[in-house]
């Protein structure tokens, strides 16, 4: 309580010194009332002026009272020079605000545990080996039998947990008109538990909704689904959904945060990994789950690792047997290792993607905020040294150095505080815009982004340490501080400029290095945007449709040739699934009865007139006819015919596809471009064998199709006017189709290279930041010294100096400086840049042309900077200057 | 400089006996009523009682407010709390217990 009051009392402090002056006063008159000497009534007091100050201390916290002082005097310093603390608190406030945003995200995907119990005990299966090209290479899938005998295998040690890569799948609670999307995720029966969660209604699942295939049609649905599309009803519990040709009942909700294991999608429905379809779920070769492990308390991740290894090497030496391929490809298979990985935060490919780019981010703007501190830094130097004066006076009435030191930093924290404040904003809003740009719209990344004591804990942490850094250096030099050279004006001028000059050298270090990532970033993007695709993206939509019971090929045809009907329509044709939507087919390929290469085909199912429609021209042959089926004939691409027909003419010849069924023989009746199907754009695009749409079986008699997708050219610039028109269109076609998504080929192209313009975008918007503010803070040095240097210019003039000879002196220094910021800009930019390589492509860090663009900008923005500075010191009239001091 | 305390660390004592007996006197008064009681004998400065009187309200041992006399003159007076009464009962058994063991001494050397 006494303290609370004494802190109060701070709050109060001009009340409580006229209240104390009032009692003393008071006292006098009573004493004088009483008779005594009125001057020795007040000589008994002594000095009032000291027991004024002495009551004070006793009834408030000095410390704090200093502190509050401190606070007001230097609110009154930024308020005295407006504009300049404005620009320091906003530059400050875009570089923190940043840094909390690129906290948040790193923090969201990668760092903050998941909301189970024990998340330090989560450990997660990966499979390290050789890729295609030589390089180590990590994936996580595992099959369900896979799962099946690891989780066998360490029964004592830990709990191991199957999850699904959450799919966005078609659902309805009505009938098939009503489809619409959710994230499923299938899990095995024993997460709920070893997680200890708790449902927030119903039930959740359990090892017994687990047990025989085909045999739990119940789903468990995320909170975040519950009240997305419930509204957090009660009575959904109990509801039926259909998926595929199953009816599921929601038995239970899942509790508040817990929205899956994928961090960067929110599951939506959690369904028992008994109900994935069996042919999958006996598989040893599908690989469509990952394996999570939660340690029981007090086993080592080691040696749970060194029993599955062994189990691992089990399953690889069971695989080995029903295979025949090369002994190198065998010691290559042999190889792959089994890790145990920490994996508090979850597992999901949006971290594997992200986790350098983020890393790199966070170092861009870690960078702004070192040279948005440098600025500020050199103003409050420079700030300081005009108030060399006012602190020596200080020094000299009694003021101890650590109150000085407190002074200047309690400036500075008002600046950090401020700053982090507008920044906290800034974070507020961009790091879920930053989120909302990850993926395609119609399928968004979603990370939860609390704004809890995590990011708090780390803005003030941010705030604190940026008034160290920029405020500590001034700070202590404030205070040491000899207040006879001072106030004579005398102090060594050099020492100051040192400083101020190492921070420039600094600034325009990180400044190239910001530039030079940003060079190599936007370069990335544009040429993996400009890699060629082979075929004419514009004005096509694709209509990814489904006929829930397979239809005919000629039902097919037919709801193409309806669609063609409708007005703004060029042409209509058919393929299995749109170009670069990830989908893939390959095959095995042999020409001439030969072993199968070791090089895979990719296939697509196309009809006649797709080749025109994609504007992918007929080199040689034919395009497929209306009577053409899968197999018999194909049309090759021009990497198909140099892979495996050495470049030779392909026409005519054959090959067989080889799978498990056997051999297919095909024959070759076009040759067309490489046009990309699905590839990575960084890689090659592959051997392609288009084959047509409609499949016969061994008998001779064609399938029924139960999906495909129509792709549509449209006359109008904008493919999309149309797209409400054609999903009502292909119902009405045929009754028995069904439009499950519609994307545009240039949506579908672009999100090859959504990382890259993300990481572009960014580093470019972070590299005019940072020119900007090293431009700023270049032109406040060179500005500051010319005003520090106006009575020697002037005597220079006076005896008759050249203005370009000023030019010279005033600039001399601190381009030195920035030629050397240069340098060390481009020895560190070197040296990182090996860390980011693989976000690159077809550019190098030794590229003329990636190191010549941040050079000139820097140069010329130091240029730019110093031309304010110069004219102000060639103006100098010498005879005023002379005459003022 | 203020003159040697006469009062060897008894001040506070005095001061909350002095309110316990009469409450609601103001700085002067308290220190008219050392002078008085001790019969000329103890002498409260005023650069001790002031600073020591806004210890002891901070402590919270005695309460503060404001008085208009009827001379129109504003007086700031003082008056004990409960727990100034405890500290004024600790105070003194504490005095009682020294002042016995001097005496002791004193009698016994």
């Amino acid at each position: 309580m006494p303290l609370w009051s004494r802190i109060a009392n701070v709050l109060r402090g001009d009340r409580l010194s006229r209240e104390i002056d009032e009692e003393l006063q008071s006292h006098i008159g009573e004493a004088i009332g009483h008779g005594r000497d009125p001057a020795e009534a007040r000589r008994a007091f002594g000095s009032a002026l000291r027991h004024g100050e002495e009551s004070r201390d006793i009834r408030l916290a000095v410390w704090l009272d200093s502190l509050r002082a401190d606070a007001v005097f230097g609110w009154r310093q930024l308020m005295k020079r407006k504009t300049t603390s404005a620009a320091a608190i906003l530059s400050l406030a875009l570089a923190i605000g940043a840094c909390t945003a690129a906290f948040r995200l790193v923090d969201a995907l990668l760092l903050r545990p998941l909301p189970v119990a024990h998340s330090e005990r989560l450990h997660a299966v990966a499979f390290q080996g050789l890729g295609a090209n030589g390089k180590l290479q990590t994936y996580d899938s595992c099959s369900y039998p896979m799962y099946r005998a690891m989780r066998a295998a360490v029964r004592q040690q830990a709990e191991l947990i199957a999850v699904s890569y959450a799919d966005r799948c078609d659902l309805t609670y009505g009938s098939d008109q009503e489809m619409e999307k959710a994230y499923r995720q299938f899990v095995s029966g024993g997460m709920f538990g070893s997680f200890g969660l708790q449902p927030a209604a119903g039930r959740l699942l359990t090892e017994n909704d687990d047990l025989r295939p085909g045999a739990h049609p119940v789903v468990v649905l995320s909170h975040d689904y519950w009240t997305r599309r419930f509204a957090r009803d009660p009575q959904a519990v109990g509801r039926k959904l259909r998926m595929g040709d199953r009816l599921y009942e929601i038995v239970g909700v899942a509790g508040d945060r817990f929205t899956g294991t994928e961090t960067g999608t929110v599951t939506d429905l959690f369904v028992p990994m008994m109900m994935k379809n069996p042919v999958t779920l006996a598989s040893a070769w599908n690989f469509w789950l990952r394996t999570l492990v939660q340690l029981q308390p007090g086993v080592a991740a080691e040696a749970v690792q060194e029993r599955l290894r062994a189990t691992f090497r089990a399953i690889q030496e069971e695989r080995a047997k029903t295979f025949t391929v090369s002994p190198k490809q065998l010691e290559v298979f042999f190889k792959e290792k089994l890790v145990v990985e920490p994996a508090p935060a979850g597992r999901s490919n949006l971290q594997r993607d992200y986790r350098r780019s983020l890393a790199a981010l966070g170092i861009v703007v870690a960078l702004v905020l070192l040279i948005a501190c440098a600025n500020v830094a050199n103003l409050m130097t420079a700030q300081a040294a005009a108030r060399g004066r006012e602190m020596a006076l200080r020094i000299a009435i009694g003021a101890g150095r650590w109150r000085l030191v407190q002074l200047v930093l309690v400036e500075s924290a008002w600046l950090a505080l401020l700053a982090t404040a507008i920044g906290a904003c800034f974070a507020w809003w961009s790091a879920p815009f930053i989120v909302g740009m990850i993926n395609p719209p119609d399928n968004p990344a979603r990370l939860a982004l609390p704004a809890d004591w995590r990011v708090l804990g780390f803005a003030l942490a941010l705030a604190l340490g940026v008034t160290l850094l920029f405020g500590l250096a001034p700070a202590l030099r404030v205070s040491g501080v000899k207040p006879a050279s001072a106030m004579k004006g005398g102090e060594d001028p050099h020492s100051r400029r040192r400083l101020i000059h190492a921070l420039v050298a600094l600034q325009i270090a990180f400044c190239f290095v910001v530039h030079f990532a940003a060079g190599l970033f936007v370069a990335t993007f544009d040429r993996l945007s400009n890699q060629p695709t082979g075929f004419s993206a514009e004005r096509i939509l694709n209509l990814e449709a489904v006929a829930p019971r397979p239809q005919p090929p000629e039902f097919w045809n037919q709801v193409a040739e309806h669609l063609r009907a409708v007005p703004g329509v060029e042409t209509v044709a058919l393929i299995g699934w749109p170009l670069m939507s990830g989908e893939s087919w390959v095959g095995d390929i042999s020409v001439g009865g030969a072993p199968e290469s070791e090089v895979y085909s990719d296939f697509l199912r196309v009809s006649p007139g797709w080749m025109e429609a994609m504007r992918i021209p007929i080199t040689g042959g034919r395009d497929f006819r209306a009577g053409d089926t899968y197999p018999t004939v194909a049309i090759v691409n021009r990497a198909f015919a140099k892979q495996y027909f050495h470049g030779g003419n392909p026409l005519g010849e054959s090959f067989e596809k080889v799978d498990a069924g056997g051999r297919v023989r095909f024959q070759i009746v076009g040759l067309v471009p490489d046009a990309r199907s699905r590839d990575d754009m960084r890689l090659p695009i592959r051997p392609t064998a288009y084959v047509p749409f409609p499949a016969i079986d061994a008998q001779g008699t064609l399938q029924p199709i139960g999906r495909g997708t129509f792709v549509v050219r449209t006359s109008g610039r904008n493919p999309l006017a149309l797209a409400s028109i054609l999903r009502r269109e292909v119902p009405r076609a045929r009754s028995g189709f069904r439009v499950d998504n519609i994307r545009t080929q240039q949506e579908l192209n672009r999100q090859h290279t959504v990382r890259e313009r993300l990481l572009a975008m960014l580093s470019l918007f972070f590299a005019v930041v940072a020119l900007l503010l090293a431009g700023i803070g270049l032109y406040g040095v060179l500005d500051y010294s010319v005003l520090q240097r106006r009575r020697e210019i002037g005597i220079r003039m006076a005896v008759g100096a050249q203005a370009l000879d000023i030019a010279r002196r005033v600039t001399a220094d601190v381009f030195s400086m920035v030629l050397m910021g240069a340098i060390a800009g481009l020895a560190l930019g070197m040296a990182a840049m090996r860390y980011v390589e693989v976000l690159l492509f077809q550019v190098k860090a030794t590229d003329v042309a990636v190191l010549a663009v941040p050079s000139l900008t820097i140069l010329a923005a130091a240029v730019l900077a110093a031309v304010p500075a110069v004219i102000r010191a060639v103006r100098i009239d010498p005879a005023a200057m002379l005459r003022a001091d | 400089m203020a003159k040697p305390d006469s009062l060897q660390g008894s001040l506070d004592l005095l001061v909350l006996k002095i309110l316990s007996r009469r409450p609601r006197l103001h700085g002067y008064a308290i220190m008219s009523a050392i002078q008085e009681r001790s019969g000329d004998v103890l002498r409260a400065e005023e650069g001790s009682l002031y600073p020591a009187l806004h210890r002891m309200e901070e402590a919270g041992w005695i309460r503060a407010r404001w008085i208009t006399k009827d001379t129109g003159r504003r007086a700031r007076i003082y008056e004990l709390t409960a727990a100034g009464r405890k500290q004024l009962a600790a105070e003194e058994s504490r005095w009682q217990a020294v002042a016995a063991g001097v005496n002791r001494v004193l009698r016994t050397v």
